[in-house]
């Protein structure tokens, strides 16, 4: 808190490192008694310049670059980044592996919405239950490292296709761990929405109103549960999903009625993943026979990739939302321009309303409501007598050595 | 708001209609995937820098359109904005892409702001202010976004010329070796063993 003012607004700041706050983010509170009169948020806590060294690497190897861009985002980034690539050089992806790659995505869908429930029954106090959902989270997570060879950092998507194939001894595999999710969803549900104590914090909480949610770009869980009828695997049909009956799914499909609010993003998410196991079965059944990738030499892609011009936009709905990746290549090894737009950078502006006018206990659940993802820290920030200066790893372990031989001495 | 859904060709038609020749480049882009060849598209469409609130004016008659991101590209001698939109949402397999293009020249790297419009794109402003060095003009927000705080004025990370990185601001991780200056490990430490007592343990 700071000095400056003995006065109502109180200015509180929480971050950018906080217990309450699972990502690196700094907020800015105005406070009123335990009211949020206003807030400002500054990002960037993290940026490790992905986009700066993609530009210096040749798409062979950016897509595995990519893999890092989150911790748990496996599959969104290399895709929407494959699929940029793939618009630029012309490459026709195999009918297999828009199924293989429909089928890890909602994988790692389902795995990511166990993540955020565990994470928000956390922040509401109810550790049982984060453990119970983390723990059932752990059969996605086998099942991923089956069919890709690792929990995270799949390596799995390459520019014209997938890295493996999926096998019919595999299938009995999905099929159990897609078996027991069925069996559990109902539980789960009526842990999280029948029971009373979660409605109270959550109802209400955090409104993001439809008109909102359009005009601060918002997507994905977090647009729907305001109301907002989008979802790429329904609107701009990619990989398989132009083959299934995907909808979107909205509050009021199921509740009647939509409140937007912290209640409603639960609501979403949970059914989300009986819906994402819906899809991986009918992805089974429907999978075409052939080739799973377009080339299956890298340097073969390499070459293809040299010789594209132009212009290309791959984007997918991840599990937070609509992720896109912009490519420009001008016949050289590597990309003239890369941007890339994850899903949370869409939400967080949605931070601003949902936080105005909260109680400063509700903070937490709101804040992680949206399932902000901004990765691992790169850097410290020290404010000492009123002057900051920033940190680096390589200073941080000066630090600690220089403390080692203090303790020594 | 327009009743009928509209095909990406009449889209296209829509603008090239309204702006004539303030539009020096339109495209659609069709792509097919999965079994069912379901096809989906994305209109490129490159116009004056004047143009860029009309258009996307113009784009929200039909329905208040999605924002992607601006997405940008140093092209030497002027810098390349994409203002990447989507609009038909909510409709089965109906969405399409609409990407505004405007070149601005290095010698006047201004841009009008688009934030009155869609409230969300200061956001995606404020980060192309950093990192390529334009201006927008009428920002409400001009701060910085992902940059630290002593990140070094005039320094944008995506430009190709004079402003880009420098060679010094680069860390070559891969050259980096143990420090040399470490005290030694106390007693005890695994690395300090014999590798005869190191043989019988169990590795963690």
């Amino acid at each position: 808190m700071s000095g400056e003012s003995k006065k109502a607004p109180y200015k509180v700041l929480i971050g950018p490192n906080h217990p309450a706050l699972k990502e690196p983010v700094m907020f800015s509170f105005e406070m009123e008694g335990e009211v949020v009169r206003d807030v400002d948020f500054a990002p960037g806590q993290t940026h490790r310049g992905i986009e700066w060294m993609g530009m210096r690497r040749n798409p062979v190897q950016i897509v595995h670059l990519t893999d890092r861009i989150c911790g748990i985002c496996g599959v969104v980034h290399s895709l929407s980044f494959a699929m940029a690539v793939e618009d630029i050089a012309e490459i026709e992806v195999p009918e297999r592996a828009d199924y293989i790659r429909a089928i890890l995505h909602e994988l790692e869908r389902i795995q990511s919405h166990l993540l955020w429930a565990g994470v928000a029954a956390h922040e509401l106090g109810f550790d049982s239950l984060l453990h119970l959902t983390w723990r059932v989270r752990e059969e996605a997570m086998d099942v991923i490292e089956n069919l890709t060879g690792n929990r995270v950092n799949y390596g799995i998507v390459q520019v014209g296709g997938v890295r493996r194939d999926i096998v019919p001894e595999q299938h009995g595999i999905i099929e159990r761990c897609l078996a027991r999710y069925e069996g559990l969803l109902g539980t789960l549900l009526s842990f999280f929405l029948d029971d009373k104590t979660i409605r109270m914090r959550c109802r209400d909480v955090g409104v993001l109103s439809r008109d909102d949610a359009l005009a601060l770009c918002t997507v994905g869980p977090t647009a729907r549960a305001s109301g907002v009828n989008v979802d790429l695997r329904q609107d701009y049909p990619y990989a398989a999903y132009g083959d299934l009956d995907v909808r979107a799914i909205l509050p009021d499909q199921h509740l009647g009625e939509t409140h937007g609010d912290v209640y409603d993003r639960i609501v979403v998410r949970l059914l989300e993943v009986g819906e994402s196991c819906r899809i991986i079965r009918e992805c089974l059944s429907e999978m075409p026979a052939g080739p799973f990738t377009a080339e299956e030499k890298p340097a073969k892609i390499l070459a293809i990739c040299k010789k594209a011009t132009g212009e290309g936009i791959g984007r997918v709905e991840a599990p937070r939302g609509e992720c896109l990746h912009y490519v420009r290549m001008e016949g050289k090894d590597s990309p003239a321009s890369w941007k890339v737009k994850a899903s949370s950078y869409s939400n967080l502006m949605s931070w601003l309303p949902m936080l105005r006018g909260a109680q400063i206990a509700d903070i937490p659940i709101i804040v992680a409501s949206i399932d902000p993802c901004l990765s691992c820290t790169d850097r410290v920030a020290v404010i000492r007598d009123g002057k900051r200066e920033i940190l680096t790893k390589e200073d941080l372990h000066r630090l600690s050595v220089a403390r080692t031989r203090r303790l020594q001495s | 708001m327009t009743e009928r859904l509209l095909s990406a060709e009449e889209l296209l038609e829509r603008f090239t209609s309204r702006f004539g020749s303030g539009i020096s480049h339109a495209a659609i882009r069709k792509r097919v995937q999965g079994k069912k060849k379901a096809a989906h598209y994305t209109i490129w469409i490159d116009l004056d820098r004047e143009l860029l609130r009309p258009a996307i004016q113009a784009l929200m008659e039909i329905q208040f359109p999605h924002l992607s991101v601006i997405a940008g590209a140093d092209l030497g001698d002027a810098i390349r904005l994409l203002y990447i939109f989507s609009t038909q949402f909510g409709h089965e397999k109906s969405e399409h892409m609409v990407t505004f293009a405007v070149t601005l020249p290095k010698s006047d790297l201004s841009v009008p702001t688009i934030s009155d419009l869609v409230p969300g794109a200061v956001f995606s402003e404020r980060e192309k202010q950093e990192f390529f060095g334009i201006r927008v003009v009428g920002i409400p927000d001009g701060r910085r976004l992902f940059l630290p705080e002593d990140f070094p004025e005039g320094v944008y990370p995506w430009r190709k010329d004079g402003c880009g990185i420098p060679e010094g601001m680069v860390k070559e991780l891969w050259r980096s070796k143990k420090p040399a200056d470490r005290p030694a490990p106390p007693a005890g430490d695994p690395e300090a063993r014999s590798p005869a007592g190191a043989e019988g343990e169990v590795q963690k």
